[in-house]
């Protein structure tokens, strides 16, 4: 079976600086061909080989799940791209400002032939130091695009006090603190620190800890977009998490935007790790619990308006 | 895994052929074989000896063709054709080089082909009338007899008239439709579904649906055969060939052909008789009788080698195939 091929998901607001990180990804030295799948109405022109056009042709799969939509296009433009395998070491899919990277993302986990050839491996969301403030209260698409990302970059960090900075960086994190943030301007972040992150690989899921340390740091902004973590400080009885994880999933899909989870089962000797894209849970059986490891379970919600109280309290009552 | 009983074996009548890169299709024009290949180029074939053409820049996506021409869509935003011999010629260009991804040709010589959801329609008098559809098509065939063309899309296919004004006619079924096919007697129109499933309409005064379900993956290859009575599909480990006869195949069984442990990718049926080709992703080709079951070996299994074209040429004598890596070559049926 031959290695699967990455793909990295470029979103970000209109402005916010997508177009010129893509130029850099194409014209920088970094020894990897790419194969670009960008919308039709993009910001600024960009030329090359192998760079598509697509469309956002989102539509509803038939399979009883209302918010499983995916992007026909990518299925489309990602198999025509798969007969000229070998001319690209890996795709980015930019999306437009106004899209809901959820339809993107799902696409690799509902289409069958889009999955055996390609690997979802990060969701990169640019975002406008200046701008996101005005953004996240006029935009709810900003919103989704900070919540379902893996790395955000703030980008014009030149253009705010460290007061804006400091602000804007607490709003990103009220929505979604484990993604990894990456401050640049005119979007200099190293382009190898955006690429193969196999951040929906069940293997890569080590911890689910926020990504910064700062203790104390509570700003509460009253997002309606934010993330819950739950923590039970020892085993779950699987015969409870599971149909209660796949209710959650199938009630509540379409408010949870993200959701990972890494579980001690009871009398498992190997942690249990899940992802989730709205509806779609992904989870397996993964190493063992090392030998001085606490073993405790805990899961992580990113979504719009979750009940935390009723959450927490379905969760707890999956201890073992 | 081999079947219980080895078929018998056509291996030594194969005639191997290297044409270098993913096939995409093929086709017999009259002085011989051509390859339309992923990375752009025509391989004409005759008796061994082969040159190739550069059709397009980038890469050839869909082809279609009759005795004297391949007519290729490309990611360069064009049609080419391809003679036997010289130079190949631009039929058309998208300006944005938006991707050509369906293209079909009518025994009467009507082209059309898509550039991103504009559908092109080109009579053989050379006049080019445009239609907008819902989403980018991947399928377009003609009608049989008419200047009519059925265009697959996001929740059905518009069937259009292209030299009349009036609105097509749309057949409406919720999802994404992908190939399309037109039964020889203009009866029905199939198209392959993103939910692993065929979606057939019958037209005219009664109309109805056909759901053909079941498939563990997209049915991408479709055949009719040459009495039009059936239509053989990929897309399960055989191939699923469903009963024409009369109203159609709704509440009936479809036949099962060469099942074996592999997904089938590509179909094809023999010109005069109820023989059909089926090429397997894991290399394999196998013909099959309908009547009977019987199954002949074309070629065995081969890693890293799925079946990606076929070909039968007019009288039925030769079959060509390709296949994702690069390998291709034709079967001389004995006499």
């Amino acid at each position: 079976m031959s290695e699967k091929i990455p793909v990295t998901v470029l979103t970000g607001y209109l402005g916010a600086g997508k177009t010129t990180l893509l130029n850099r990804i194409l014209t920088e030295e970094h020894g990897k061909k790419f194969a670009v799948i960008v919308n039709e109405f993009g910001e600024a022109g960009i030329d090359g080989d192998l760079i598509v056009g697509a469309d956002e042709e989102i539509f509803e799969m038939n399979n009883g799940c209302i918010c499983c939509t995916v992007r026909g296009d990518l299925i489309r433009i990602l198999d025509g791209l798969m007969k000229r395998k070998g001319k690209f070491d890996a795709i980015i899919v930019e999306t437009t400002g106004l899209a809901d990277p959820a339809p993107v993302a799902q696409t690799f986990f509902v289409d069958q032939d889009v999955g055996d050839a390609t690997r979802l491996d990060a969701v990169v969301t640019v975002t406008d130091a200046k701008w996101l403030k005005d953004r996240l209260k006029d935009a709810p698409e900003a919103k989704n695009q900070i919540a379902f990302a893996d790395v955000i970059i703030l980008n014009k960090t030149d253009l705010v006090s460290p007061e804006e900075l400091a602000e804007v960086e607490a709003q990103i994190r009220a929505i979604n603190p484990y993604a990894r943030l990456e401050k640049a301007e005119r979007c200099n972040v190293e382009i190898a620190s955006l690429l193969d992150r196999k951040a929906f690989d069940l293997d890569r899921i080590l911890d689910i800890e926020p990504d910064f340390l700062e203790a104390g740091h509570h700003h509460h902004h009253a997002e309606d977009v934010r993330s819950i973590s739950l923590t039970i400080p020892g085993d779950v009885d699987p015969e409870k998490f599971m149909p209660w994880i796949n209710e959650i999933a199938q009630i509540q899909g379409p408010s949870i935007l993200r959701s990972k989870g890494i579980l001690a089962f009871k009398d498992e000797p190997r942690r249990f790790v899940f992802q989730g894209v709205h509806m779609i849970l992904d989870g397996d059986l993964q190493r063992d619990w090392k030998a001085g490891e606490k073993r405790e379970s805990r899961l992580v919600f990113i979504g719009r308006g979750l009940n935390e109280n009723e959450l927490r309290k379905g969760f707890e009552a999956c201890a073992a | 895994m081999a079947t219980l009983t080895q078929p018998t074996s056509l291996r030594e009548h194969v005639v191997p052929i290297a044409a270098g890169d993913h096939v995409v299709a093929t086709r017999w024009l009259k002085q011989g074989l051509v390859f339309a290949l992923a990375d752009g180029r025509v391989l004409r074939w005759r008796d061994g000896a082969t040159d190739s053409v550069e059709a397009h820049a980038g890469g050839i996506l869909c082809a279609t063709g009759d005795n004297d021409r391949l007519i290729s869509g490309g990611d360069d935003g064009r049609v080419v054709a391809t003679r036997f011999e010289g130079e190949p010629e631009e039929l058309a260009k998208d300006p944005k080089r938006r991707w050509v991804d369906a293209i079909t040709l009518s025994p009467s010589g009507h082209l059309a082909w898509n550039t991103g959801k504009t559908v092109h329609a080109r009579d053989e008098k050379g006049r080019v009338r445009t239609l907008e559809a819902a989403s980018t098509p991947q399928g377009l065939v003609f009608a049989p007899k008419g200047y009519r063309l059925a265009v697959a899309q996001m929740n059905g296919v518009s069937l259009w008239y292209p030299n009349t004004e009036a609105k097509p006619e749309f057949l409406d079924w919720k999802g994404s439709h992908l190939d399309a096919a037109w039964s020889p007697d203009g009866r029905f129109v199939v198209t392959s579904m993103q939910e692993n499933a065929l979606h057939g309409w019958k037209l005219g005064d009664r109309p109805g649906h056909m759901r053909m379900t079941g498939y563990p993956a997209k049915p991408r290859s479709l055949s009719w055969s040459h009495d039009g009575l059936w239509l053989a599909s990929s897309g399960a480990d055989g191939a699923i060939v469903w009963p024409f006869q009369g109203d159609g195949p709704q509440g009936k069984a479809p036949r099962e052909c060469g099942v074996r442990h592999a997904r089938v990718t590509r179909v094809a049926f023999h010109p005069g008789a109820l023989v059909l080709a089926i090429g397997y992703d894991d290399g394999c080709i196998l013909l099959v009788r309908l009547t009977d079951g019987s199954e002949l070996l074309v070629r065995p299994a081969e890693r890293g080698s799925g079946i990606s074209a076929f070909a039968w040429d007019k009288a039925g004598k030769r079959l060509a195939f390709g296949a994702e890596d690069g390998a291709a070559g034709v079967l001389t049926l004995p006499a």
